[in-house]
């Protein structure tokens, strides 16, 4: 393939992608509240459209005509900023992710006006051999959105919102990079599609018992906290912290925060299943462009089993005070990931 | 010729960034250009062959120390410095010394010592190499380096701990962790 064609190709998968990406923010808003109307009992949107499936359509044109209120004594700079930095860092992390195998398209002629040249390409936007350290890298910049956003607002709630999630945020980021360490081990390389494919016939790393299970359940939990989800979303309580660090933010600005969470959250569970559950391997049949897109529908299963188990235990559980969300970070998980790592490690260097 | 254009760009940046960071007057616009600063350094050890350290470098010192810089700042609510009038004697003689040390500087690596520029992928730059330099050839230097950390932890665990006098006044249930960041609601 030439430059002009593997250019053009980036450019549709990139667009393609984060389409997709954003379609299901959109629509992981849309799930949380219809599972936690059916977990309590209620509705939720029904009226907009079947199933309430159009109401993002409203909220985002709600959104749009809000009145985008700047406060008088807000940093400038920083409070517009903010919302911006939690937006591209989050979307960041799908760049490296890998939902496929590969698509081959032979040449087609359309008519006898022109050709197009026969299309091989992965399935991912691209493929960095520090494809995981670039995932955890932008999850660390991540934090600044949130802590900018709290000190730029000039308002003492939204500083201690959010001086306590970036403060979670860092802490839970070291149990979480720590509970990655075992698959690291059993998969000896960084690049996220190498992972996926160690993981061929079952062996997917949550069933290798007991490293890879334990590491998953640190992963999730310390993934539940860096993602402020309940039980650990104190620094956005709505009964302690008015809004915590978003309080000062309407329209478009909370929009983006809101956004931003949500697309943190897809990112976690595209890690989860890709790590853990074995990305896009699955019954594949058929043959030709069937076979090519199974892998991609089992993918978005696996992602959207994850984001629903999101949604289930934020309305499942009460969430943790602040001084026991930061003691079970640093004196329950970090030495279980360590402890983890030395284990596995052992286990690794003893019986190969 | 890209990689001379991207060194340069990014060279550029981090040098406009460290000077930015000395000449802001808010400590929060300093801590800020010190950012621009390690991540234009992850994007010259990229730039290096060396993804490896430009991914931890993100990941530790963009991500996590400066994390901590600007949370400190914003926790002393450290404002806008105070400008004296003394500066004018160390600017007019301080920038001069700073060039003549830095032409020395380039003129003595440039001409005198023998080295070559430096090739990409000619240095270890996988995570096995420098897994493998790290826990051979560097185990000392590392070991000590821990050490030193440790030693570091342990005087930030001391200072950050509240005299006993003040301890034994509170409630008995009062939560260590951050207390100030906990909420006043436990002390009355």
């Amino acid at each position: 393939m030439g430059i002009a064609a593997f250019l053009i190709i980036s450019i549709i998968k990139s667009v393609a992608v984060i389409g997709v990406l954003l379609t299901a923010v959109a629509y992981s808003v849309w799930l949380e509240r219809k599972v936690s109307a059916h977990i309590q009992n209620r509705w939720g949107p029904t009226r907009v459209g079947p199933f309430g499936l159009l109401q993002p359509l409203a909220d985002g044109a709600k959104f749009i005509f809000k009145e985008d209120l700047t406060q008088p004594h807000v940093h400038k700079p920083l409070y517009i900023a903010a919302p911006m930095i939690a937006m591209v860092f989050a979307i960041t992390s799908i760049s490296v992710v890998p939902f496929g195998n590969s698509i081959y398209i032979p040449e087609t002629h359309v008519g006898h006006l022109f050709t197009i040249p026969e299309i091989d390409t992965p399935l991912e936007i691209t493929d960095l051999n520090i494809g995981l350290l670039l995932i955890l890298g932008v999850t660390s910049m991540g934090v600044y959105g949130v802590a900018l956003a709290g000190w730029a607002s000039n308002n003492k709630y939204s500083l201690l919102g959010g001086l306590r999630a970036s403060a979670q945020m860092i802490s839970y980021e070291v149990s979480l990079g720590l509970s990655l360490i075992p698959v690291l081990i059993k998969s000896g390389s960084f690049s996220l599609r190498s992972i996926v494919e160690s993981q061929a016939h079952l062996h997917w790393n949550f069933f290798y018992f007991p490293f890879g299970t334990v590491a998953f359940f640190t992963y999730l939990i310390s993934a539940y906290a860096e993602t402020n989800r309940t039980p650990f979303d104190l620094p956005e309580a709505e009964s302690e912290l008015v809004a915590g660090y978003h309080t000062e933010y309407s329209a478009m600005k909370f929009a983006m925060f809101f956004m931003a969470e949500y697309a943190n959250m897809v990112t976690v569970a595209c890690l989860a299943t890709l790590l853990f559950f074995g990305g896009w391997l699955g019954p594949v049949f058929g043959h030709g462009l069937l076979s090519m897109f199974l892998p991609i529908i089992w993918f978005c299963l696996k992602v959207f089993f994850f984001m629903f188990l999101y949604v289930w235990v934020r309305w499942t559980l009460p969430r943790f005070r602040y001084d026991q969300l930061m003691a079970f970070g640093w004196k329950v998980l970090l030495p279980l990931a360590v402890a983890n790592i030395v284990v596995t490690s052992l286990y690794v260097a003893l019986t190969s | 010729m890209l990689h001379l254009i991207l060194f340069l760009f990014f060279g550029t940046i981090c040098v406009a960034g460290a000077i930015n960071l000395l000449a802001q007057s808010h400590p929060i616009d300093s801590a800020l250009s010190l950012i621009v600063v390690m991540a234009s350094l992850a994007a010259e050890y990229l730039l290096l062959g060396a993804e490896f350290v430009a991914a931890v470098q993100v990941i530790v010192y963009a991500g996590a120390i400066m994390v901590l810089f600007v949370i400190t700042i914003m926790l002393l609510n450290a404002g806008k410095e105070e400008r004296t009038k003394g500066s004018r004697v160390a600017i007019l003689l301080g920038v001069p010394g700073v060039v003549i040390g830095a032409v020395l500087v380039a003129w003595t690596l440039l001409f005198r010592a023998n080295t070559s520029a430096v090739t990409l992928g000619a240095l270890p730059g996988g995570p096995q190499e420098i897994a493998r330099l790290l826990f051979h050839q560097f185990l000392l230097p590392f070991e000590i380096t821990s050490v030193l950390i440790l030693i570091a932890i342990m005087g930030a665990v001391v200072l950050a701990s509240r005299p006993d006098a003040v301890a034994k006044r509170h409630h008995t249930d009062t939560p260590k962790a951050m207390p100030e960041l906990v909420g006043a609601g436990k002390e009355h």
